[in-house]
C-alpha cells in the first residue's frame, strides 16, 4: 500500500463497511472470519494480503471493539494462544511468501491450533542446549527426539519445532527451526497429567518424523535467531493485555470480600490492600508499556511485566484460598482431563492457586527474566559461562 | 486512557532542570549544607523557581504562572528527587501553590509571588499529614490574631509567609511574626520547624478546609514523582558501582544474589513510573479518579524509595555506610519522604474507602 496507513475513523468506517456486506447473522462463522481476514480486519497491524492493513498495533481495539459490537463471530483467541502469540509473528518474520499465505490465515481463523515443541527433558532454561535431532534427506529432514511440557500439543494441528542440526558447533549455533505436521506418522503425543489433576501439557515423542525444506523456518543453524523472536513474542504475549481496574484475579478476590464480610480479618485486610495496590501498579505499568509501543517507543518493561503478573497471581490466588478459610480446603475436581484453554475465572479458587504456579515456570522462568534484566536492561555482567566455546557434543547433560 | 508517557516539551523541561542540578547541587554540596545553619540552598532555589521558572509551572498565565500542568511539576520534582536538592519546592511551588490555586481572590497577590518564586510560603500542618488525615492543629482565631502551636512543619523556617488552618479556614502569616524552633531532622535536606503563635497577625485566605485538602493532595501526587526520581537514581548508582567493583576476582555485579534484587528494584521503579505518572495526570486534569490514584502513587513511590535507598546502601557495602557517601542523603529523604504526607498504610487505609474494601 502507497497510501498512508489508516486511522481510528478509517478502520471503524472499513469495518462498517464490511458488516453491510457480511452479515455476520446470516453467515456461517468460518465463512466470517475467513472474509474478515482477507479484508484486512484481523490484526490490523499485519501487512495487507495477510490479514492486516499495516495500521498501528495500538488501533487493534477499535476494530475488536466494533466487532464485538456487532455480534460478529470471534475467532475465540484464548484457543489457540501460541498461535497468535508466538507462531505467527515468528512466520511474519521469518517465513517466505508461500509459508506465510499458507500458515496465517486458518492460524488467525483458529481453524489450526498451534503448539510448541521447544521444551526438552534435558533443555528446559537452556533451551540451546536442546537434543531433539534434525538429519538432512533430500529435500526433506528426518527428525527423532523428545519433547515435554508442550501445551495443547492433543489439541495442535501443527507446531514450531526447535532441533539441532550440528552437534560439532557450540549450542547456539547448530540449531534449526521448523514447522511440524502433528498429524505426520512418527509424531506421538502422551499426555502429562500436571498438580491441577488435568493434562494441558503433554510429553511429544518425535520418531523419524518427515518434514519437508519448505517447512523450514530461517536458514540451516539459524534456528537461535528465530527462536529468540518466538521467545519475546511470548513475554508480550503473556500479562500483556489491557485489563479495567480489577480485571484480573484481584477482582475475584475483591468481589469476595465484598460479597463476604464474615470472612474478613484485619491482617488480611492489609494484606488485600497491597495486593490491590499491586495490581493496579501492575496494570498501569502494562498500559505505559502499550503507550510506548505505540508512540514507537518500545521500553524492556515486557520481561518486567510477565514477572509481576507471575508473582501477583500466585499471590492473590494464595490470598483468596486464606480468605476462604474452610471453603478453601475444598477442590473441584482432580479427574484427569484435557482442557482445550486455560480460564482463571470459571474454576475454583483451590485450581487459580495451584495454576497461577506454572506461571513463574513457563514462558521463562521468574529466575530467567531476572537475569534478562539485570544483564540486558541494566547492563550487568553475564553469567560466567562453562558451555560458550564448548561443541554441543561434548557438553556435560 | 490517560497518557502516560512524557511529552517532548517534559523531556526538554526535565533536560534543563537537570543540568542547573548537575551544575549547582552535587552531591557534595548537599552534604556540606547539611550541617550548616541556612534551612535551604537559597542560591539553588533562586535558579529553579526563577531562572528556570519552575515554580510558577502549576498556575495559569492569568493568576501569574507559566500556565504548565502538574504533570510539569511532576517532572520538576522527579529531578529534585534524583538530586535531593535542598530547596522547598515541594512545600513551596507544590502544597502553598496548591493551597492558594484553590483559594479565592484573597491569596491572589501571593500565588502571583509564589509562582514568581519571589517569595517562599509553606503549609503549616505536620509534614507527617495525610491527605484525609486529621490536621493535627491547636490554632486559635481571636480577632484576626492567631495563637497556638504547630510542630513538625517542613521547610517552615525557610518560609516569608505561613498559610496556616484554623477554624474558619485558612491564613496567611507572616513568618517573622511567628516563633520558629528549627527541628533536628531525619532528612537534614528538608528541615521541620516548631512553629509557635502568639497573636499573629493574620489574613484568612480561603474559607473551609477545601484549600489544605487541595494542598495535602496535590503534595501527595508530587511527592510520589520525587519518590520516583529518586528510586531511579539509588538503583543507577547501585548499577555503576556494582560494575567496577570486584571481589573474588569478579565485579559482584555479576553474582546473582545481587543481580536479582537489582532486576526486581527494576521491575518496581518501572511501575512506580505508571503510577506517578498516573497520579500526575489525573491532578493535572482534576480527573474523578484522582483521590485513588494519588493513594495508589503514594502507596506504591513511599515503599519503592525506600527499598531502593536501603538497597542502595547494602549493595555498596561498607562505604555505602559513611557519611561521606550520598547513599545516607537518599535513604533519610527516602524514610522522611515515606512518612510525609500520609504513610502508606495510611494511603492503603484510604483506599479502602475509595474503592468499597472495608475493614474487618
Ligand atoms: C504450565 C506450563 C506450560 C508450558 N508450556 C510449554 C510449551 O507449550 N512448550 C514448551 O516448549 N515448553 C513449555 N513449558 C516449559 C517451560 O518453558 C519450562 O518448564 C521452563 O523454561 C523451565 O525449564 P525446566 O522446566 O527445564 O526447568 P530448569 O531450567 O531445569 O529450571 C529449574 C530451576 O532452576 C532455575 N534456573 C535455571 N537456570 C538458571 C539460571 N541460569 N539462573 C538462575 N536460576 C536458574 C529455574 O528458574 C528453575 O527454578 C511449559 C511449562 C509450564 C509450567
Amino acid at each position: 500500500m502507497s497510501s498512508a496507513p489508516p486511522d481510528a475513523d478509517d478502520l471503524r468506517e472499513r469495518v462498517r463497511s464490511f458488516l453491510t456486506d457480511h452479515d455476520p447473522s446470516g453467515m456461517e462463522r468460518l465463512a466470517f472470519l475467513r472474509a474478515r481476514f482477507d479484508a484486512g480486519l484481523a490484526w490490523v497491524h499485519y501487512p495487507p494480503g495477510l490479514g492486516g492493513l499495516g495500521a498501528p498495533r495500538a488501533l487493534q481495539p477499535v476494530v475488536d471493539a466494533e466487532f464485538a459490537a456487532a455480534g460478529a463471530p470471534r475467532n475465540d483467541p484464548e484457543r489457540n494462544g501460541i498461535g497468535l502469540g508466538m507462531a505467527a509473528p515468528t512466520i511474519l518474520a521469518y517465513g517466505t511468501e508461500e509459508q506465510k499465505r499458507r500458515f496465517l490465515r486458518p492460524l488467525w481463523t483458529g481453524e489450526e491450533i498451534w503448539c510448541q515443541l521447544f521444551s526438552e527433558p534435558g533443555a528446559g532454561s537452556d533451551l540451546a542446549a536442546l537434543g531433539t535431532r534434525a538429519v538432512r534427506d533430500g529435500d526433506h529432514w528426518i527428525v527423532n527426539g523428545q519433547k515435554v511440557w508442550t501445551s495443547m500439543a492433543h489439541e495442535a494441528r501443527w507446531a514450531i519445532l526447535v532441533t539441532r542440526t550440528d552437534p560439532d558447533v557450540p549450542k547456539h549455533r547448530g540449531m534449526t527451526y521448523f514447522i511440524c505436521d502433528m498429524t505426520a506418522p512418527g509424531v506421538e503425543v502422551r499426555p502429562l497429567r500436571q498438580i491441577t489433576g488435568e493434562a494441558e501439557f503433554n510429553e511429544v515423542f518425535l520418531t523419524d518424523v518427515r518434514i519437508p525444506d519448505e517447512h523450514r523456518l530461517g536458514e540451516v543453524g539459524e534456528g537461535w535467531r528465530v527462536a529468540t523472536t518466538t521467545l519475546m513474542n511470548e513475554r508480550v504475549a503473556i500479562g500483556g493485555n489491557a485489563v479495567p481496574r480489577e480485571g484480573g484475579m484481584i477482582g475475584v478476590v475483591a468481589r469476595l470480600w465484598r460479597d463476604r464480610p464474615e470472612l474478613r480479618t484485619p491482617g488480611l485486610h492489609d494484606a488485600l490492600l497491597r495486593l490491590w495496590v499491586e495490581a493496579e501498579a501492575a496494570r498501569l505499568t502494562g498500559e505505559r508499556l502499550r503507550q510506548q509501543l505505540a508512540a514507537g517507543a518500545p521500553g524492556p518493561e515486557g520481561s518486567a511485566a510477565k514477572l509481576a503478573f507471575a508473582r501477583l497471581n500466585q499471590e492473590i490466588s494464595g490470598l483468596e484460598l486464606e480468605l476462604l478459610g474452610e471453603d478453601g480446603l475444598r477442590y473441584d475436581d482432580w479427574t484427569m482431563r484435557r482442557p482445550t484453554e486455560v480460564d482463571f475465572t470459571r474454576r475454583s479458587p483451590g485450581y487459580r492457586y495451584l495454576r497461577a504456579k506454572g506461571n513463574s515456570i513457563e514462558g521463562g522462568t521468574s529466575e530467567i527474566l531476572r537475569n534478562i534484566i539485570a544483564e540486558r536492561v541494566l547492563g550487568l555482567p553475564g553469567e560466567i559461562r562453562v558451555d560458550k566455546d564448548v561443541a554441543w557434543k561434548d557438553l556435560p547433560k | 486512557m490517560t497518557n502516560l508517557l512524557y511529552s517532548e516539551i517534559e523531556e526538554d523541561l526535565r533536560g534543563g532542570v537537570r543540568r542547573v542540578l548537575d551544575d549547582r547541587c552535587p552531591w557534595t554540596g548537599v552534604l556540606a549544607g547539611l550541617e550548616k545553619d541556612e534551612p535551604y540552598d537559597a542560591d539553588l532555589w533562586r535558579a529553579v523557581a526563577v531562572q528556570l521558572g519552575c515554580a510558577g509551572l502549576p498556575v495559569p498565565d492569568e493568576r501569574g504562572g507559566a500556565g504548565a500542568s502538574w504533570r510539569e511539576t511532576a517532572v520538576v520534582m522527579e529531578e529534585l528527587g534524583r538530586a535531593v536538592a535542598p530547596v522547598p519546592f515541594l512545600s513551596s511551588a507544590v502544597l502553598a501553590t496548591a493551597a492558594l490555586l484553590a483559594a479565592g481572590d484573597a491569596g491572589a497577590d501571593l500565588l502571583a509571588e509564589l509562582a514568581a518564586g519571589e517569595k517562599i510560603a509553606v503549609v503549616a500542618v505536620p509534614f507527617s499529614t495525610a491527605p484525609k488525615g486529621p490536621l493535627g492543629t491547636s490554632v486559635r482565631v481571636e480577632d484576626g490574631a492567631l495563637t497556638g502551636a504547630v510542630t513538625g512543619v517542613a521547610d517552615g523556617a525557610a518560609a516569608d509567609v505561613l498559610l496556616v488552618p484554623a477554624p474558619g479556614g485558612l491564613y496567611a502569616v507572616d513568618a517573622a511574626d511567628a516563633r520558629r524552633t528549627p527541628v533536628t531532622s531525619l532528612d537534614m535536606t528538608r528541615r521541620l520547624c516548631d512553629i509557635a503563635l502568639a497573636e499573629a497577625p493574620a489574613r484568612r485566605v480561603a474559607e473551609g478546609e477545601a484549600a489544605v485538602r487541595a494542598a495535602l493532595t496535590a503534595g501527595a501526587a508530587m511527592l510520589a514523582s520525587e519518590q520516583l526520581g529518586l528510586a531511579d537514581r539509588c538503583l543507577e548508582s547501585t548499577v555503576e558501582y556494582l560494575k567496577t567493583r570486584y571481589q573474588f576476582g569478579r565485579p559482584v555485579g555479576s553474582y546473582q544474589g545481587l543481580k536479582h534484587r537489582l532486576a526486581d528494584l527494576w521491575t518496581a521503579v518501572a511501575q512506580a513510573r505508571a503510577v506517578a505518572r498516573y497520579a500526575a495526570a489525573c491532578l493535572a486534569s482534576g480527573d474523578p479518579d484522582t483521590d485513588v490514584a494519588v493513594a495508589i502513587a503514594q502507596a506504591h513511590c513511599s515503599a519503592v524509595a525506600v527499598k531502593a535507598a536501603e538497597e542502595c546502601v547494602q549493595m555498596h557495602g561498607g562505604i555505602g555506610f559513611t557519611w561521606e557517601h550520598p547513599a545516607h542523603l537518599y535513604l533519610k529523604r527516602a524514610k522522611s519522604s515515606a512518612i510525609a504526607l500520609g504513610t502508606p498504610d495510611r494511603h492503603r487505609a484510604a483506599l479502602a474507602g475509595l474503592v468499597d474494601l472495608p475493614p474487618a
